[in-house]
């Protein structure tokens, strides 16, 4: 292990300084307010179908970005090109892009100079893995399948930025992560094992194929089941979508100002059972510890014990609603508004979850809090996962929600899933990677997937959480490699289905 | 460039290069991208794509093999009449930011604009011999108001759900003429907070071009990709209910259902020269009278179906692998306007502009949301309803269509998502409006 930003955090630190430098030069006695993230990426997928490597990939990328504000008018730019001409001319047409801009009064100024937490050590294996590495892993899963058809990917991630602004703040972060999604498939059943770690060492190919083949034996030979609303055991994986979703459409500073959202801080909005935090200091986070305007990341809490408590910002969101940036600003976001890339439900029996105690806001952690839970339902305190389990339930502690169920379902994952109405957040989508009838307690049948027509936030109302999974499992974004999601299952009292396979 | 409200709330431009490798090795492929075009950068790239690829034979499948794809040596060039980067910023500003004012002064909560300009120069060179440049320009616009009200939000875009874009120059943001409908928008936004809602009953329905455009994309554009069929996007895009066994014999849709593949229409946004294999563009049919004909194919699928075509590779950049992709897959023609349509209805609903979208992981469950719609009593266009929702299984849903429109418009779809790691595609997907029997509509929370 070694500290996360030492190879290359000097050429890119150069780099920002020279952008700064010609930007105050291109701009002249006007005067510029400048700032420069260089991100740099090493991204490698291996990607597997029908049991064999079909598509393994890697990019090396390197981004210069670039937002400048100018007698009253903002302009942003961005280059990959790393020939010694490429700073001056992006400095020289985001310059002129701003002089022909019309005013933008709504600009929030830059980030005062202010610490920056260091974020988890980087694991230098996972960030430098090599194709063996993750095809050895893949291995494992088919093998582990024994004799299913399987498919998915193993993948290692490592990026950084190294940012500069003309106010005189600097900061460097990076970040690794590995991940391994996957399912097998029997009798056109399939069964899913997904996780994300900061250390490439962590992920067991032969357990988690082990997992996705005892899903979809188990899937095998679904039965239809009437659309209706059905009390739910949701899986981690499924429960991943909520916070995701809840992150661009509902925690979002820009769409509360504009009341597209239907957060209200300080309103008791979700059960007790709920914590929401964003962490970007948590293991096997992909977040940086500060965002794209140079604003330091902290521990943030949304939603304490129910209550909700803070929104993400950014620095414009933020001067309109009269606070502070919480750093979440995102790249080309000023039209999305501010994201948390790093959200994590708190276990039941962790600070703060599962109805418990705790849990301040802007904490400040920088060890990422317990986010595991402790060894509650057959887990292990000391490595932080739940135990595996026989048949489709992902691990003990989803076992553990099933036990309590008198008549529901148990949700491997939420798919495709889209916003009928941002305000009420209420979503369609359908379930995928294995579905099961729990009656007393017991998983008894495989059903058919269902299409959902259900708002996120009255799913997790006051009342409506009966429970709060043990053990939270990290989970990879498939569309935004820098965003990753924490998440334990949950037993819900209702869940609305309106359709299945036959309409 | 992004206007809100009058203002303008962003304008990024963005400078992209790199090289990207791809090298089969025995049943993969191996890529190595890197941003770095000196000639020691792009030969190291090269051996990693290799040595990559090689990497895959501890998990080996059969041994790949690729279709005939001549060598050529070519170049070709999107149409273009107006330059769009050589149009002024302080045009394009003034444009945007007169549309949101306009919308803000017609009664929007929130007004929005933006345009996308997408300038790509291409560079295909393989070890087969082929030579090949491109130029490709793209661009398009749209406007969006949103009306805010108790505990809803409701929107109207014009002229669809992120505007319109195509394989053309600013020209086409011109013709879209943006001030003429922003006071309309505004208006049907605010009304819409007012209007009943959509009934939840089975009926029948009549899709304006735009939603259509969405319906075809998703419910049949993705099922006829080749990968989807072999199984190679099982674990994340998903498959395809269609078999190959049945390829030239199943029964998609109604006779009026004549679906196309076709990269060579001018100025839609799936068109191309050549793919990014080297194959040329050219056009073929998906669906012909109802029944399923063709395929969404790369050269290395193709070989494992027994397929004589490829053609529908693209990646979204130099730092992507190419896989199989929508270009343009349109629905022909047919002999009503959508007045005749609606004429010809006893009791149904229209419904336009897309909202929401959503179907499952073989392509069949789908439900969609729409911006707006109007009740059709007795061949009349009625009350305008909200929230209006349909849902349906593929097959179904094609085989009872039994009207379709005469005027096509071929719309531009820029945010085609697939792959892994994520790729955004640009696909094409010209249709007239059509109407469906027995559609269930008014899906509820």
């Amino acid at each position: 292990m070694t500290p996360s930003t030492a190879p290359i955090a000097a050429p890119a630190e150069s780099a920002a300084a020279q952008v700064l430098d010609l930007a105050r030069a291109e701009a002249g006695p006007a005067g510029v307010e400048a700032e420069v993230v260089v991100y740099q990426t090493e991204y490698a997928l291996t990607r597997f179908a029908n049991s064999f490597i079909h598509q393994n990939v890697a990019e090396s990328t390197v981004s210069v970005q670039l937002r400048l504000h100018t007698d009253g008018r903002t302009a942003a730019g961005s280059t990959t090109i790393t020939d010694p001409e490429s700073p001056r001319d992006l400095v020289r047409r985001t310059v002129a892009a701003a002089r022909l801009c019309p005013p933008d009064p709504q600009w929030a100024g830059l980030a005062a100079p202010a610490p920056v937490l260091p974020g988890p050590e980087v694991d230098e294996a996972t960030a430098h893995a090599n194709p063996q590495d993750r095809a050895r892993r893949v291995r494992d899963f088919v093998q582990a399948a024994d004799g299913l058809t399987t498919a998915g990917y193993c993948s290692t991630l490592y990026w950084s930025a190294t940012f500069a602004n003309s106010a005189g703040q600097t900061a460097t972060s990076a970040a690794a992560q590995a991940a391994i999604d996957a399912i097998a498939r029997a009798e056109g059943a399939d069964g899913l094992a997904r996780v994300a770690t900061g250390r490439l060492a962590d992920l067991d190919g032969a357990v988690l194929g082990a997992r996705a083949a005892a899903k979809a034996r188990a899937a095998a030979n679904p039965i239809e089941l009437a659309p209706g609303r059905y009390e739910v055991v949701l899986e981690p994986t499924a429960v991943a979508d909520l916070l995701t979703l809840m992150a661009f459409y509902g925690f979002n500073g820009k769409a509360v100002n504009e009341r597209r959202s239907f957060v209200e801080i300080g309103e008791p909005q979700f059960d007790p059972a709920i914590s929401l935090v964003d962490d970007p200091f948590a293991p096997g986070s992909t977040a940086l510890t500060f965002d794209c305007e140079g604003t330091p990341r902290r521990r943030l809490t949304m939603v304490d014990a129910g209550r909700t408590t803070a929104v993400a910002h950014d620095r414009r969101t933020a001067a309109q609603a009269g606070t502070e940036s919480t750093g979440h600003a995102v790249p080309g976001g000023t039209a999305a508004g501010a994201i948390a890339a790093a959200l994590q439900l708190l276990p039941s029996g962790s600070a703060g979850g599962g109805g418990a105690s705790g849990g301040s806001v802007d904490g400040g952690s920088a060890g990422g809090g317990s986010v595991d839970g402790g060894g509650v339902d057959g887990g292990s305190a000391s490595s932080g996962r739940a135990a595996e389990v026989d048949g489709p339930a992902a691990d003990a502690s989803v076992a553990a929600l099933v036990s309590q169920v008198e008549r529901g379902l148990l949700v491997t994952d939420n798919w495709y899933t889209r916003v009928l109405d941002p305000r009420t957040l209420v979503v369609t989508g359908l379930t995928r990677n294995g579905v099961w009838l729990i009656e007393d307690g017991q998983i008894t049948r495989p059903v058919q997937n269902l299409r959902f027509t259900q708002s996120y936030p009255e799913a997790l109302a006051p009342g409506a959480v009966l429970a709060v999974g043990s053990h939270g499992v990290t989970l990879p974004n498939g569309w935004w490699e820098g965003m990753a999601c924490h998440a334990p299952a949950l037993r819900l009292r209702s869940w609305n289905y309106t359709g299945n396979a036959s309409g | 460039m992004d206007a809100r409200n009058g203002e303008i709330e962003a304008l990024n431009q963005g400078e992209d290069a790199g090289l990207g490798v791809r090298a089969l090795v025995g049943s993969s492929w191996g890529f190595c991208a890197v941003p770095d075009l000196s000639n020691a950068s792009v030969r190291r790239a090269g051996e990693s794509a290799a040595a990559i690829a090689a990497a895959s034979a501890t998990v080996p499948g059969p041994r790949a093999a690729l279709v005939p794809s001549p060598p050529v040596v070519a170049s070709w060039a999107s149409p273009c009449d107006v330059d769009p980067l050589g149009v002024p910023l302080s045009s394009k500003g003034d444009l945007l930011v007169a549309v949101t004012a306009a919308m803000r002064a017609a009664g929007a909560d929130h007004a929005e604009a933006n345009y996308q300009i997408w300038d790509t120069r291409k560079w295909f060179v393989s070890s087969e011999g082929h030579r090949i440049d491109q130029h490709i320009r793209e661009c398009g616009a749209g406007i969006a108001a949103t009306a805010i009200g108790e505990g809803e939000t409701q929107r109207r875009s014009y002229p669809s759900y992120r505007g319109q874009y195509g394989t053309r120059g600013w020209e086409l943001v011109t013709e879209l003429d943006l001030p003429a409908h922003a006071e309309r928008i505004a208006s049907e936004a605010r009304a819409l907070l007012t209007a009943p809602p959509c009934p939840s009953t089975t009926t029948t329905l009549v899709l304006g071009s735009e939603q259509m455009a969405l319906q075809i994309h998703e419910s049949v554009g993705h099922a006829i990709e080749l990968d989807r069929i072999l199984g190679w996007e099982a674990a994340f895009a998903g498959t395809s209910w269609l078999d190959l066994a049945q390829l030239g014999q199943l029964r998609y849709g109604s006779e009026l259902m004549n679906i196309t593949i076709d990269p060579t229409i001018p100025g839609a946004l799936g068109s191309f020269g050549f793919d990014d294999e080297g194959t040329p563009a050219v056009a073929r049919d998906a669906v012909r009278n109802g029944i399923w004909v063709g395929v969404l194919a790369g050269r290395d699928s193709a070989a494992v179906a027994g397929l004589d075509y490829a053609g529908s590779v693209r990646s979204d950049g130099w730092a992507r692998l190419p896989m199989v992709r929508m270009t343009n897959v349109g629905l022909l023609p047919g002999e009503h306007t959508l007045d005749e349509m609606v004429a010809a209805t006893d009791d149904g609903i229209l419904m336009d502009i897309n909202r929401s979208w959503s179907i499952d992981d073989r392509r069949l469950n789908f439900q969609f949301g729409c911006e707006i719609g109007w009740e059709i009593k007795n061949g009349r266009l009625g009350r305008m309803l909200k929230n209006p929702t349909y849902t349906g299984i593929g097959p179904t849903f094609w085989r009872s269509m039994d009207m379709v429109g005469s005027e096509v418009t071929a719309w531009g779809t820029p945010n085609c998502g697939k792959g892994q790691p994520g790729q955004v595609g640009h696909t094409g997907h010209p249709t007239p409006a059509a109407r469906f029997t027995n559609v269930r509509v008014g899906v509820r929370s």
